[in-house]
């Protein structure tokens, strides 16, 4: 069997070819890292809107009357307060505190929350849910991932878009709040959700309907500005916004606290997976931290570059996890680690970029945020 | 896709041009296509030696870096500095203003496509 072969195809698949896609493997799909230009979906999604196929991320539901004590033992954050119709970003953790993955906690009903993870790791997880549901009376974890698809509408034009299209009250869904209705006739989960650091929508239906509400989106935001958009924007668009990716700012060796997402951890909720180690970083530091930085000299970092603090220094003292070209800002603009005493803005460091040794500067993360 | 015909080729989508005793060098459009937006290149200094089929330089886009490959061995005559403040030049006029570098050698011995062949290669690497 060849990769392609092996590849699976999102309900969008066809419409991706159709709008000239050019189609990559990610994450077991096949799926358009970029349609005409990167710089130009990076710039619609920044000033008008892009649509972005994201059928390929994980939709894993928790039911049961021991539901929410489930959720809150798997994740740092706390959802006491999460109503129904409320969505929360949070870590799954393990043991040492580290992060299984991150994802996003709906809470459907009373006792069912739905766990929006990345594709990537939609196995690893569903197999450590399960693994932890086993012998509890009152939970049932479900993987529903295939029976779902995903489309992401975002930018500043997306409400009005959206809006066109749907009898439901946008204005009335709050950020990271959602409801059920319909889109182009279509059933949706209408979720004000997103991973640009814009204003939009993440849109949930059936595999089946999802290419009629993909082609109603696109012809009414066509005329006004939306482009589809792939995974190359998407990856700039989260990175600008200063938004932790899986596999590069966080993975089973980091911490809430060292990519500086304390703002997920609540260690007033009681008991939880991982909590210990948690606790032990908030009252003593953590050794690392995620930074975000410039370069200075003339050079692009990426991913997996190793910085030093000196200029002829043998020992590296972190890496570069994500780094390209900044398309709002024009220039070279990254993400590291660095040991948490070299972590103040406008401190140096060197990135190691091939044979080159150049200069860079931290500075405050996010890079970007929009104005509201 | 546009195919000059009075350039050469290399399978690796270089262009060259012989201009008396040196050669110039570029990519290709289809080469440019594959790479996207071109924010960053850095090219070899006029003076560097440069050895064929080593890397000599890099081109980068948003997404990927993408390394230039000498196609052929000498002195480095002259190197384009237009694209240090214009690397989408590469995008926009890759066999013209988006030149690479002038090396001082001869294509004897290189295996280099004329135009037709250089279109036939593509023709396969489209399907």
């Amino acid at each position: 069997m060849t990769e392609s072969e092996s590849l699976q195809k999102t309900p969008l698949y066809d419409q991706h070819l159709a709008a000239g896609g050019r189609m990559v493997p990610f994450a077991g799909y096949s799926l358009p890292v970029q349609y005409t230009s990167l710089a130009q979906e990076h710039t619609a999604v920044r000033t008008k809107a892009g649509l972005f196929d994201v059928s390929h991320m994980g939709e894993v539901f928790i039911t049961g009357p021991k539901a929410f004590d489930f959720v809150q033992n798997i994740s740092c954050n706390d959802h006491s307060k999460l109503a129904i119709g409320r969505a929360q970003y949070t870590g799954l953790m393990y043991a040492q505190g580290t992060f299984v993955d991150d994802m996003l906690v709906h809470r459907m009903e009373e006792n069912e929350f739905l766990l929006v993870v990345n594709a990537a790791n939609r196995q690893k997880d569903v197999a450590y849910l399960q693994g932890l549901a086993e012998g509890v009376d009152g939970v049932v974890v479900e993987d529903r991932s295939d029976q779902w698809a995903q489309i992401a509408i975002q930018g500043p034009l997306a409400p009005e878009i959206v809006q066109a299209l749907t009898s439901t009250d946008l204005s009335a869904i709050r950020y990271y709040r959602f409801v059920w209705g319909e889109v182009a006739g279509r059933r949706a989960l209408i979720a004000r959700t997103g991973y640009t650091g814009e204003d939009g929508f993440e849109l949930y239906t059936t595999p089946e309907d999802a290419p009629t509400v993909w082609r109603a989106l696109l012809a009414e935001g066509g005329p006004k500005g939306l482009v589809p958009a792939g995974l190359g924007a998407r990856d700039t668009l989260r990175f600008e916004s200063g938004m932790c990716l899986y596999g590069h700012e966080i993975d089973a060796e980091t911490t809430p606290l060292e990519a500086g997402l304390g703002w997920i951890v609540k260690l007033a909720k009681g008991d939880f997976i991982g909590r210990d180690i948690l606790e032990a970083q908030v009252e003593n530091g953590t050794g690392r931290r995620l930074v975000g930085f410039e370069m200075i000299d003339r050079g692009i970092a990426r991913n997996d570059h190793e910085v030093f603090l000196g200029e002829t220094d043998k020992n590296s003292v972190g890496s570069v996890t994500s780094g390209t070209q900044s398309p709002t800002f024009g220039k070279a603009l990254g993400m590291a680690y660095l040991p948490t005493d070299h972590t103040e803005i406008g401190s140096e460091f060197f990135v190691q970029i091939r044979s080159r040794r150049l200069r860079a500067r931290v500075i405050r993360l996010p890079f970007y945020s929009r104005k509201k | 896709m546009s195919i000059p015909q009075d350039l050469l080729y290399t399978k690796s989508h270089e262009w060259v041009r012989v201009e008396g005793d040196s050669v110039v060098i570029g990519i290709t459009h289809y080469a440019q296509d594959q790479l996207g937006e071109v924010v960053f290149v850095e090219l070899p200094a006029v003076g560097d030696a440069v050895e064929a089929g080593e890397e000599m330089g890099t081109l980068e886009s948003v997404k990927a870096v993408s390394e230039i490959l000498a196609p052929l061995s000498g002195e480095v005559i002259e190197a384009n500095e237009a694209l240090e403040d214009s690397p989408d030049l590469v995008n926009k006029s890759p066999f013209d203003e988006g030149w690479l570098v002038k090396i001082k050698g001869s294509v004897e011995g290189m295996d280099l496509l004329d135009p037709q062949s250089y279109a036939t290669l593509l023709e396969a690497e489209q399907h």
